[in-house]
């Protein structure tokens, strides 16, 4: 299994949701409504029973409360950290309608899931062995969440990544202060604990091995290959030292170590890679941060509890911004702009320098779409993998499911759709 | 993995939570959804004459932010055609086969027993319950809880049904009497197979005090219901334990009384019940409750090395024992962790107002409250009402005196320690 470095930049951040303990969970519990259908699950993207996982808490059935979650979603500890949980469980919780504060159902989740992993609790064991195969590309959560359900159904499963780690995004890219990349790793580990996942690191898929090869190789194929390299800005300057795609940046201090201490940092973007970005060049020592945005405050994509939370910790916005060049020498020393108007029209005479030694771009992932261009069939949309409600792509035997599919999303629609396409490949198999 | 099979006097079902007969267990339809959540039996819900009911039927006792914590009724037997409740009996019967269904039986003379027992028979039951247990309206007719009181009616009409049945009968006692052994034993004497206990409390759950009329409210007046939900499990346990251990008590019981989870089940099992029926739980949160109890039952027999319930049931029984058996050279003192304390200072105002006046503010300007060990008497009150967990533990002294009961001193003059705080 791959391993990661232990003197990694990360560890300087402390979780920015606590853990509960045993009594603080109870309390939080014991406080659940148990709604009857309740709203919290139908904004879940995998449909955990929460109301059920809660009461379990509160009756000290902890290890049947992990086991309704991973029923449901069987990478609900990391689940339980990165979801978005103010925009999904949490900010459908009834008690928001009695201007009460809603239950915390991330930490509750944590609670549980943590226990599980701390007593080593498996649940589930591999089904009788079908004979079949399935290869699935890519290590990351859409993969985990099928290969362990495709084993629960007795298929035999091979997971290839071009990476030397498991876990994919959650482990390369999820902000420290959520969740570092360790705890991903160990993550992938519990779920392939299930047995016979063959894992395949530093195989790229195409390259290493042609899908022709799988394809004859496997009888059937999951596409899970995530996103691509952060794209880059091509104005002046931009091969300056110190400008920098945010998702590498992430990666780099994650895995391993950052030069943040002391700099002026600017980050590029608007949505919620960016926020991670500020917080994340403030937490590793940034001298300042400033978020540099052509939209408003109000309108940026990012969510707006996170970017609350940036403000919090002292970043800057400069709003309505567009960058047009990059000012410095060998290193980068700013960023030229100049300020937009609402309809994000080009406001005369506004040039100016934001002065940055660090520059990062968080404009977004290259789609990955061409990977599978020439697979008679499989159709991409703005470069995302086109399929059925289940999974399914034009060709036969081929499925997808996470970011290459979604175009990016949450871990956790990732873990719903690599899941689901499982029960479909399933189906494809001759399983009932 | 521990067999969760329970037999209650010859009645087996895959697990022993069954639906108390009551509301949730009033027809066919939602009796096979709770087998569909994994209830393992059903006592069907009253049949006898059917009756009229009035509106409204039911009170709670809302405690401290939560609701439903005391709950009680004056909903009575079956309002719907007998036709109708045992041609669903059948069918549930024939759908879920394994499950156990219990019809609970309440009428009047010989000649009905005969025939009701018969018909219930016919349906495929699996066993009899007598509700000797009603404790409104249809006590005030002669049945329930006043053929409960009195030990010779239910001697006479469980033999009856002993008569007249082929299948296991179980008498359900009423809670509303003096001491539940005679009437247990009465059960017993009629042949009855098992007991079911205890049904409701007579009870008035309160008093709207804008309209000055009792609740539930009925028009301008109100009637005393049946008291069950949580807040009644102690007075079943030790009820259901006072038959256990009875040497002249021979026959299972099945628990019913506030159990609200598994570990209320635990308990029930502990004190001698070979299965234990549900309502109240059910009635304020529906059949879901079950997948927790199933599992968290589970989970605790095999942690505790527990294969099956032949050896839960009644494992506490024998450690409940006369106080005058008590060892009351066994001594305990609070102890306060100085790490946790939240210097909330319950306990002191406990022990002060409420106890023996050993829990002082500390003399070094400290948050932490100091104990007097040579007045604390080990009662349990500061441990019992300090928020923080195992912040106040209740630590055992070796007093260097030999175990002694009361019974012991008075019948050997047994050396009894020096009595602490009785200034």
């Amino acid at each position: 299994m791959s391993s990661i470095p232990d003197d990694r930049a990360e560890a300087v951040f402390d979780d920015f949701k606590p853990a509960y303990d045993a009594r603080q969970a109870v309390t939080e519990a014991q406080r659940c409504l148990y709604c009857y259908d309740a709203p919290c699950i139908q904004a879940c993207p995998t449909e955990i029973d929460i109301p059920e996982f809660i009461r379990k808490i509160a009756t000290d059935n902890v290890k049947g409360s992990a086991k309704t979650i991973f029923d449901s979603n069987i990478l609900g500890m990391s689940c339980a950290r990165v979801c978005p949980v103010e925009v999904l469980c949490v900010g459908d919780c009834v008690y928001n309608h009695l201007d009460s504060p809603p239950i915390q159902i991330g930490k509750l989740q944590r609670y549980a899931t943590d226990k599980a992993y701390e007593e080593g609790w498996q649940y589930y064991a591999a089904g009788p062995d079908t004979g079949k195969k399935v290869a699935l590309v890519g290590a990351g959560p859409a993969s985990l969440a099928a290969a362990h359900r495709l084993r629960r159904y007795g298929h035999a499963v091979t997971i290839f990544d071009k990476r030397s780690v498991v876990g994919g995004l959650n482990t390369t890219g999820v902000a420290p202060y959520k969740m570092k990349a360790d705890r991903s790793v160990a993550e992938a580990e519990w779920v392939l604990g299930i047995g016979g996942i063959e894992v395949k690191l530093g195989v790229e898929v195409p390259g290493d091995i042609s899908w022709q090869q799988l394809e004859s190789d496997y009888d059937a194929v999951f596409l899970g290959f995530g996103l691509g390299p952060d794209k880059l800005m091509a104005l002046p300057g931009a091969d300056l030292d110190g400008i920098v795609g945010a998702v590498d940046f992430i990666e780099g201090f994650k895995l391993g170590r950052a030069a943040v201490q002391g700099k002026h940092v600017a980050v590029i973007g608007g949505g919620n890679t960016a926020i991670d970005a500020v917080r994340e060049a403030m937490g590793l020592g940034a001298a300042s941060v400033t978020m540099v945005y052509r939209g408003t405050e109000a309108g940026m994509s990012g969510y707006q509890h996170e970017w609350k939370a940036a403000k919090a910790e002292d970043v800057q916005g400069a709003w309505q911004r567009q960058p047009v060049g990059f000012e410095g020498s060998g290193t980068v020393t700013g960023v030229r702009c100049v300020r937009l108007d609402d309809a994000k029209q080009p406001i005369e005479g506004t040039e100016h320098v934001i002065a940055a030694d660090l520059v990062l771009l968080a404009i977004g992932q290259a789609k990955l779409g061409a990977l599978v261009e020439g697979l008679e069939g499989i159709e991409t949309k703005w470069g995302a993998v086109v399929t059925d409600a289940q999974g399914a792509t034009g060709r036969p035997g081929f499925y997808a499911g996470g970011d290459c599919r979604n175009g990016g999303k949450e871990v956790v629609n990732a873990a719903a759709e690599g899941r689901d396409a499982a029960q479909a490949i399933h189906a494809y198999l001759g399983g009932a | 993995m521990p067999d969760l099979t329970s037999n209650t006097a010859g009645i087996i079902s895959p697990n022993p939570f069954w639906l108390a007969s009551a509301p949730p267990a009033n027809s066919g339809d939602q009796i096979m959804r709770a087998f569909d959540h994994g209830w393992g039996g059903a006592v069907w819900k009253t049949l006898g004459t059917p009756i009229q009911n009035v509106s409204s039927r039911f009170g709670a006792i809302q405690y401290g932010g939560v609701r439903g914590v005391g709950f009680n009724n004056i909903e009575l037997i079956t309002d719907r055609p007998l036709d109708v409740n045992f041609r669903e009996i059948a069918e549930v019967k024939k759908r879920y086969p394994k499950h156990a269904v219990i019809v609970s039986l309440m009428v009047e003379t010989k000649e009905e027993w005969k025939e009701i027992i018969a018909r219930s028979i016919d349906a495929g039951a699996d066993g009899l319950e007598l509700n000797f247990g009603c404790p409104h309206g249809m006590c005030e007719r002669g049945m329930g809880s006043a053929v409960g009181q009195e030990p010779a009616v239910n001697e006479r009409i469980t033999s009856w049904a002993k008569e007249f049945s082929t299948i296991p009968v179980l008498v359900k006692l009423t809670p509303n009497v003096g001491d539940i052994r005679p009437h247990g034993l009465a059960a017993q004497a009629g042949g009855a197979d098992g007991v079911s206990l205890i049904n409701t409390i007579k009870s008035i759950i309160g008093v709207d005090i804008d309209t000055l009329v009792p609740q539930p409210v009925v028009g301008n007046q109100s009637s005393n219901g049946g008291y069950c939900g949580a807040a009644v499990r102690p007075i079943a346990l030790h009820m259901c334990a006072a038959l256990a251990r009875d040497p002249g008590f021979q026959i299972p019981i099945s628990g019913i009384g506030g159990v609200t989870n598994w570990r209320d089940a635990v308990e029930f099992l502990l004190l001698g019940s070979s299965s234990v029926q549900v309502c109240t739980e059910v009635m304020l949160r529906g059949y879901r409750i079950v997948e927790d109890m199933i599992e968290g039952l589970d989970t605790w027999m095999a942690d505790k090395g527990f294969d099956n319930l032949d050896q839960v049931v009644g494992k506490s029984v024998p450690a409940y024992s006369e106080w005058g058996n008590l060892d009351m050279n066994f001594e305990t003192i609070a102890v306060i962790d100085k790490e946790s304390c939240i210097g909330c200072n319950r306990c002191m105002v406990a022990c002060h107002d409420g106890a023996h006046q050993c829990i002082h503010p500390n003399p070094d300007g400290s948050i932490v409250p100091t104990i007097d060990l040579d007045e604390c008497v080990g009662c349990n009150l500061c441990q019992i009402v300090c928020p923080v967990p195992d912040c106040i533990s209740m630590v055992e002294v070796d007093n260097g005196f030999a175990a002694a009961s009361w019974n012991d001193h008075i019948s050997k003059g047994a050396t009894l320690r020096p009595k602490k705080g009785a200034h």
